[in-house]
């Protein structure tokens, strides 16, 4: 981290989050979903974070807006330490960060007007008057491209893309410095998914926010972020800027993730792919030492022994591997 | 048989239902063969009748509110109409279907080997033992690791990639000329769906398969496919080999659709060229056209409905002139589309 860099507006320090499964005491065991993560996400810059079903990355997003419980290790958030803030405490911090969830049918109540629901930031976090409440909503649905009488309807007279636009509407209401966004075009067919996407450049530039971008499509997140990180069964296993990551990757699961993904183009073919494999291992038993040694194709005997840790390979670059592809 | 004739050949299938505010066009004229060992790819957003296309042909859609109309002809054989013995013969046999979600098509109560054996015995006169061999076989040929006790294992023990192989497995059991694939990949992960991909291309080598592959995913089509049927809003709107198509597509909606995906390798656009607006709903067609609402080239003669033309193989449902149409792609490329 170079000096003249700002500070982060999040950081994390070997944050972890642990599940208890099984149903009795005596079968209790424990998944690590995220395990011992250190992130800075700096302001204005886009992280996106991709990974498969599975590898923590929605868990870690949930515990960037303290939705969820942080089992150990530490949370700041514009410089104060929020890991075992209370409710109340948070409240003003809340307004801050705002979370885009991947259904926006499922985060909409179905029984109530769009309007209604807009307005619900507004009457939690400020005292606003009937008709300046109106306008703010109608504000907000203009600027997500949506009409003002749209504010009459209910969520389910609206196409999946434009309840993802309500649900977007609904995090920028109060004017947030950070967006946790989970899989938030997944759900969309393409053409609606490249609208949703530009919707959201246009307002980082425009509110000057702050994104966690989670998704597991990667054209997607190299489309939008300005810096990756790959997770694989609760870590992050690399990171670094977008171009480094997806045109060099140095960790071998970040390779064969990347020459896994299907290519629109016929003339461009990846020269080989890898094929990984195998499954992914149970998260209720994982391999010892480095989480990947059991796929992976550069595997030695020091791999299953020891966990590798997070090491600069390259400018602003990362990997957590004891043999990582040279540069 | 002789083996020149293609082996599937629909014509001019229309599905549409019978609602409360009319009948619903879902399925309107798709004409389109399917030559053995082909793989085609067909390619749509939802509610583009993509689906109900498959499922007509195969005599699924059961509801007693649609009506069903044209050619569904297989090895020369009318499917279309044919009683549901009849139909049997061919479904399952010499047609075999999988779903995006494989538990569709697995109970939950067997073992994936008691499946494929009944599978088997179904539709062939063989001894269990047989049966059970040949499926320990197929295990193994859709790559399950050791298929000898994979054969005992019940769907909820392995992962959904495997389920998917197992499915594959119990499609593959009585050698189908044609199988059919509704986003056989959509709910897996990269790294299984190309393991997926990888083995519904090997079919061809391995079984001598055609392919029908439906996706949403132009990148799943560029990678298995040899020919592309692009539907919007139930029709066909372009058809072709898969270099004329991904190369030079035709249809302003094919564009759109290449635009909108970020892509892999290069610089990053500053703004995806996105399709505004959104598909039309089913009971709300707009005149003409269907993608006209949504096109930046709509021109008086887009208020007929334009049908499938051009030559070598490579059609398109579009009245723009057929000179000058990569200009105009080029055109709309380099401009920065507002959403």
């Amino acid at each position: 981290m170079t000096e003249t860099r700002p500070k982060p507006l999040v950081r994390t320090s070997d944050l972890s989050k642990h599940y208890p499964v099984g149903r009795s005491p005596f079968q209790r065991r424990i998944v690590h979903a995220v395990e011992q993560i250190s992130l800075d996400i700096f302001p204005g810059e886009t992280l996106g974070i991709v990974g498969e079903s599975g590898c923590g990355k929605s868990t870690l997003g949930r515990c960037l807006v303290r939705l969820t419980e942080i089992t150990s290790g530490s949370l700041e958030f514009g410089g104060r330490d929020i890991t075992k803030a209370s409710q109340r405490q948070l409240r003003p911090i809340r307004r801050q960060m705002q979370m885009v969830f991947q259904d926006p049918a499922a985060s909409l109540n179905p029984r109530r007007r769009v309007g209604d629901l807009l307005a619900d930031p507004f009457r939690v976090h400020e005292k606003l008057s009937r008709s300046e409440m109106a306008d703010r909503v109608e504000d907000l649905l203009v600027r997500v491209e949506l009409l003002p009488e749209h504010a009459q309807r209910f969520p389910h007279e609206f196409s999946g893309g434009q309840r993802q636009r309500i649900g977007i509407a609904r995090a920028l209401a109060l004017r947030p410095r950070l967006i946790v966004a989970d899989e938030p075009v997944s759900a969309l067919d393409v053409s609606i998914q490249a609208q949703i996407i530009n919707l959201l450049a246009d307002l980082r530039d425009e509110f000057n926010l702050t994104y966690v971008f989670i998704a597991h499509d990667l054209s997607v997140v190299r489309q939008f972020s300005s810096r990756v990180a790959v997770m694989y069964m609760g870590s992050i296993v690399e990171t670094g800027p977008v171009d480094a990551v997806f045109s060099a990757p140095r960790h071998h699961y970040t390779i064969a993730l990347r020459s896994a993904v299907p290519v629109p183009d016929v003339d461009n073919r990846p020269a080989q792919r890898i094929m990984l494999k195998g499954d992914l291992p149970s998260p209720l038993d994982p391999p010892s030492g480095c989480r990947f040694h059991t796929r992976c194709v550069a595997a030695t005997s020091v791999c299953r022994h020891e966990r590798p840790v997070l090491s600069l390979v390259d400018k602003d670059h990362f990997v957590a591997c004891h043999h990582p592809r040279r540069g | 048989m002789p083996t020149d004739k293609p082996l599937l050949v629909v014509e001019n299938l229309c599905v549409s239902f019978r609602t409360e505010g009319g009948v619903v066009p879902a399925v309107s004229g798709v004409s389109f063969s399917l030559e053995r060992r082909e793989i085609i790819g067909v390619v749509g957003e939802s509610g583009s009748g993509k689906s109900q296309t498959l499922l007509a042909i195969l005599g699924l859609i059961s509801s007693p509110n649609a009506v069903v109309t044209g050619s569904v002809r297989f090895l020369g054989q009318e499917l279309l109409g044919l009683k549901r013995r009849a139909l049997d013969a061919v479904r399952g046999r010499q047609i075999a279907m999988i779903f995006q979600d494989p538990m569709t098509a697995l109970t939950p109560v067997h073992t994936i080997g008691n499946q494929i054996i009944e599978q088997i015995r179904a539709h062939e006169s063989v001894s269990r033992t047989a049966a059970r061999k040949r499926a320990v076989d197929l295990l193994d040929a859709v790559g399950l690791p050791s298929p000898d006790s994979a054969v005992d294992r019940y769907p909820h023990q392995l992962s959904g990639g495997m389920r998917q192989r197992a499915v594959i497995a119990m499609a593959l059991s009585c050698n189908p000329a044609l199988l059919i694939a509704d986003e056989p990949t959509t709910a897996l992960d990269v790294t299984v769906q190309a393991q997926i991909l990888e083995l519904i291309a090997r079919l061809r080598d391995g079984f001598g398969s055609a392919v029908i592959l439906v996706t949403h995913d132009l990148g799943v089509v560029a990678e298995v496919a040899d020919r592309v049927l692009v539907m919007y809003a139930g029709r066909v709107v372009e058809e072709g080999g898969k270099g004329q198509l991904f190369r030079e597509p035709l249809h302003p909606y094919a564009w759109g659709l290449f635009g909108s995906i970020p892509p892999m390798h290069g610089p990053r656009p500053a703004r995806l060229t996105a399709i505004p607006g959104s598909p039309p709903k089913l009971s709300q067609m707009p005149q003409g056209c269907a993608f006209g609402p949504r096109c930046t080239f709509r021109h008086e003669a887009c208020a007929a409905q334009p049908s499938l033309g051009g030559a070598g193989g490579h059609r398109s449902a579009c009245f723009l002139p057929q000179d000058g149409r990569q200009d105009l792609r080029r055109t709309l490329a380099a401009r920065a589309v507002p959403a």
